[in-house]
């Protein structure tokens, strides 16, 4: 069923890593890059700023806990209710069984809850068996073993436990790349009964964002990363112009420029990476850090997937007052701020002589064109993955979806998961509903989930489909990053 | 060990001076802002750089740098500032924010204790590391907040004098206090510039630059008078009967 020599937005060479996400989630953490990248350069020079911190764990008693009890009991037996019937909970513990988060409510007061859940987790493992889900009441109970750490999800929403799973390896992942592993491993070889939340505090926030923005992103769902629309002459002046002023400088491992939750360019050591799933934290923690517009910023982030065990040190700022994209320039150097505030300026000097900074601009104030404006009438909206790049199309939100943001979010997981439910994966999925018809598609190069109008003929699918992937083929070195640009 | 980049390699000269075209004379230090998350750092610099105040600012992440030029009489006095983040997870690199940095605001909040004696832990974590002289400015903020106000006015005071540090009360959210506090620090460095003090460090900065820095009651009224009403209505709820001992390190 070949309707184009090559499916649009395919390329040889990716940007990102393609490892298909839901599949091989667990485990594939690459954990001795910065290592490698230290000892190339710098063989003595490899202090790891992870193990300082370790001693001074214990230095500050008195902040302990960051919630207060302090409701009155009537009002906790309303809040019980309400908390009870929660769409969608979520709790992270450790293997001893102590609170870390909860979604909604005060994890102290539910330390009955968490007692349950380690001891289900503790009884099953005493069998050497694995506690994954329990089906209950529309109810599915998740859990995720992942040492130090037990996630829980309790979800009454349409989600497959496999969707949940890959939720739960979301905040997971959020907390490494905030600690790194190899500090949370050590944390709790030292005192099993450690309250982490000390070192957590500001990250339940990020933890909650990240819920949200899974929830109503398809980044999350299809593994994958939308890129602004940009002409691809000028996606490459922008990927020279980071090259150029960061030529002299050792130790970049990757140059990220975004905006609105798009990527317009990476640049990246030859040899190394990134994971979508490692972008998506990214993008989560500069949209929930207001700070980062006003200021430059200095941060330490891990990357789990890219190495999990350290931090890489980020430069953040934003282009400028007049340009509101964001550049991370990430180095595993502690001591590069300076340098690398110099090149933000060459960088942006050169984008500014290049016009760069007004094609972004243009393209971030046009929105994408909706499915009728392309000419496309039976079709209310879709998304499209290529899977060699790792990256995604969707067209803006036309009615009524536009209203119902959750509708369309609840077809497209039900849809993928007729493609990646592990135990009868389809190929070809077409099913005709009250509101609309949704299908789904599952080739060697692209995935493609499309909501058609009701009525739309099942003649007609075929057709529609073959120019909707001509139209983005037509369209894909606008619409994709097919370059590899590399320092 | 560490790299040293371009930027530390110069600031191990006491204070860097440049002379601008005009031979006027340029000062450049570096400033770091330590304290307990939530104090509002991030607040006073946003106050002063920026005139706003934002009562949803997000924690911030490892650190944020901002320059300031300030005029001191004829001379530019340019404060490269750090402001850390006060979470527990970031104090592994808070030394590369202190290291060779000239002055310190160490903050606290008014109304909370915790703040106030994680705030003398940095006292410690500074003694213990930092060899060069420093303008170690204590910060009290949000006396807005005077009618939760746990740490008095004399406690911070003395406790100040311990250290040899000048002490301000400060509400980044009302504006008061903050313009002060960086044209003290601006001026100290100047004064550090001229005087070639470079023997004093922090270890022994005791008596001599105490009175030094006490002496310079023309700021002292002025942040008093800047925080006048405040001020006694702060003085009224120590009243309220306050016991914490002031331990000093
Ligand atoms: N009432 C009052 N609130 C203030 C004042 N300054 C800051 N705040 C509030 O205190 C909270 C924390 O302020 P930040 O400036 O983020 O504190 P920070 O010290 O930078 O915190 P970290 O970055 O986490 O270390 C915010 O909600 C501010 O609105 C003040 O002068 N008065
Ligand atoms: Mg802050």
């Amino acid at each position: 069923m070949s309707y184009l020599d090559v499916e649009p937005g395919a390329a040889g060479e990716s940007l990102l890593l393609t490892t298909d996400t839901n599949a091989t989630f667990d485990n594939q953490y690459m954990s001795s890059s910065l290592e490698e990248i230290k000892n190339e350069i710098e063989p003595s020079e490899t202090e790891d700023s992870n193990n300082e911190s370790i001693s001074n764990v214990t230095t500050y008693e008195e902040n302990s806990s960051p919630m207060s009890v302090d409701n009155e009991d009537h009002e906790d037996r309303i809040q019980d209710k309400k908390w009870a019937l929660m769409d969608k909970h979520i709790f992270v513990l450790s293997l001893a069984g102590k609170p870390i988060y909860s979604r909604y409510g005060n994890e102290d007061k539910l330390a009955w809850l968490f007692g349950v859940m380690q001891t289900l987790v503790s009884f099953i493992q005493s069998n050497d068996d694995n506690l994954i889900s329990i089906s209950a009441g529309g109810i599915n109970f998740v859990f995720s073993i992942k040492k130090p750490l037990i996630l829980v999800a309790v979800s009454r929403k349409q989600e497959s436990v496999q969707q949940l799973q890959n939720q739960l390896n979301y905040i997971y992942n959020q907390i490494a790349s905030m600690l790194t592993t190899s500090k949370l491993i050590k944390i709790y070889e030292q005192r099993q009964n450690y309250d982490l939340r000390r070192l957590l505090t500001g990250v339940e926030r990020l933890i909650n964002h990240l819920l949200d923005f899974a929830e109503a992103e398809p980044a999350f769902l299809l593994g994958a990363v939308q890129c602004l629309s940009l002409s691809s002459s000028k996606r490459s002046n922008i990927s020279s112009a980071i090259i150029s002023s960061c030529s002299k400088i050792k130790n970049i491992v990757f140059a990220i420029l975004l905006a609105n939750n798009k990527l317009i360019t990476l640049v990246r050591m030859k040899k190394y990476s990134l994971h979508p799933s490692d972008l998506h934290l990214i993008f989560n923690l500069v949209q929930s850090t207001e700070s980062f517009k006003t200021v430059e910023s200095w941060a330490p982030i891990c990357l789990p997937r890219f190495d999990s065990s350290g931090f890489l040190y980020g430069y953040v700022s934003y282009l400028s007052e007049d340009c509101q994209a964001c550049l991370l320039l990430l180095t595993v150097e502690r001591d590069a701020f300076h340098t690398l505030k110099e090149a933000k300026q060459r960088i942006v000097e050169k984008l500014r002589r290049n016009n760069c900074l007004e094609a972004i601009n243009e393209s971030l104030a046009k929105p994408d064109v909706n499915c009728a404006e392309s000419g496309f009438l039976e079709v209310r909206h879709y998304l499209y993955k290529s899977k060699s790049t790792a990256q995604f199309y969707q067209p803006s939100v036309s009615p009524p979806y536009n209203k119902y943001g959750q509708v369309l979010t609840d077809l497209y997981k039900r849809l993928h998961q007729g493609l990646h439910c592990s135990a009868r994966p389809l190929k070809l999925f077409f099913e005709r509903r009250a509101n609309e018809a949704i299908f789904a598609w599952d080739t060697v190069g692209f995935e493609l989930y499309i909501i058609f109008e009701p009525l739309v003929e099942t003649g007609n699918v075929v057709a529609i489909i073959t120019r909707l992937l001509n139209w983005m083929k037509e369209r894909e070195d606008n619409l994709f990053h097919l370059q590899v640009p590399t320092f | 060990m560490l790299q040293l980049t371009q930027c530390e390699v110069i600031s191990n000269i006491p204070v860097r001076v440049n002379y601008d075209l005009e031979n006027m004379k340029t000062i450049i230090g570096k400033v770091v802002i330590l304290g307990h998350q939530g104090v509002g750092k991030t607040s006073t610099c946003t106050r002063y750089v920026e005139k706003t105040f934002n009562r949803h600012i997000s924690p911030t992440i490892g650190a944020s740098f901002f320059i300031s030029r300030i005029k001191v009489l004829d001379d530019y006095v340019k404060l490269q500032i750090w402001d850390t983040a006060g979470q527990e997870r970031f104090k592994a690199m808070t030394p590369m924010f202190y290291r060779n940095a000239k002055a310190a605001f160490l903050m606290f909040d008014i109304t909370s204790e915790a703040s106030f004696n994680s705030m003398k832990n940095w006292v410690l974590e500074l003694r213990r590391n930092v060899e060069q002289p420093m303008v170690l400015c204590v910060l009290g903020n949000k006396i807005d907040l005077a009618e939760r106000r746990v740490v008095s006015r004399d406690e911070a005071l003395a406790y100040s004098k311990t250290i040899g540090a000048r002490y301000f009360e400060i509400s980044a959210m009302r504006d008061q206090g903050i313009e002060i506090v960086f044209k003290f620090v601006a001026m100290e460095l100047l004064r550090m510039s001229t005087k070639n003090s470079s023997a004093t460090s922090l270890k022994v900065y005791n008596t001599e630059n105490v009175n030094g820095v006490m002496a310079s009651s023309s700021e002292l009224e002025a942040t008093d008078i800047g925080n006048e009403e405040i001020v006694n209505m702060s003085i009224n709820s120590i009243a309220h009967g306050h016991t914490v001992p002031s331990r000093c390190c």
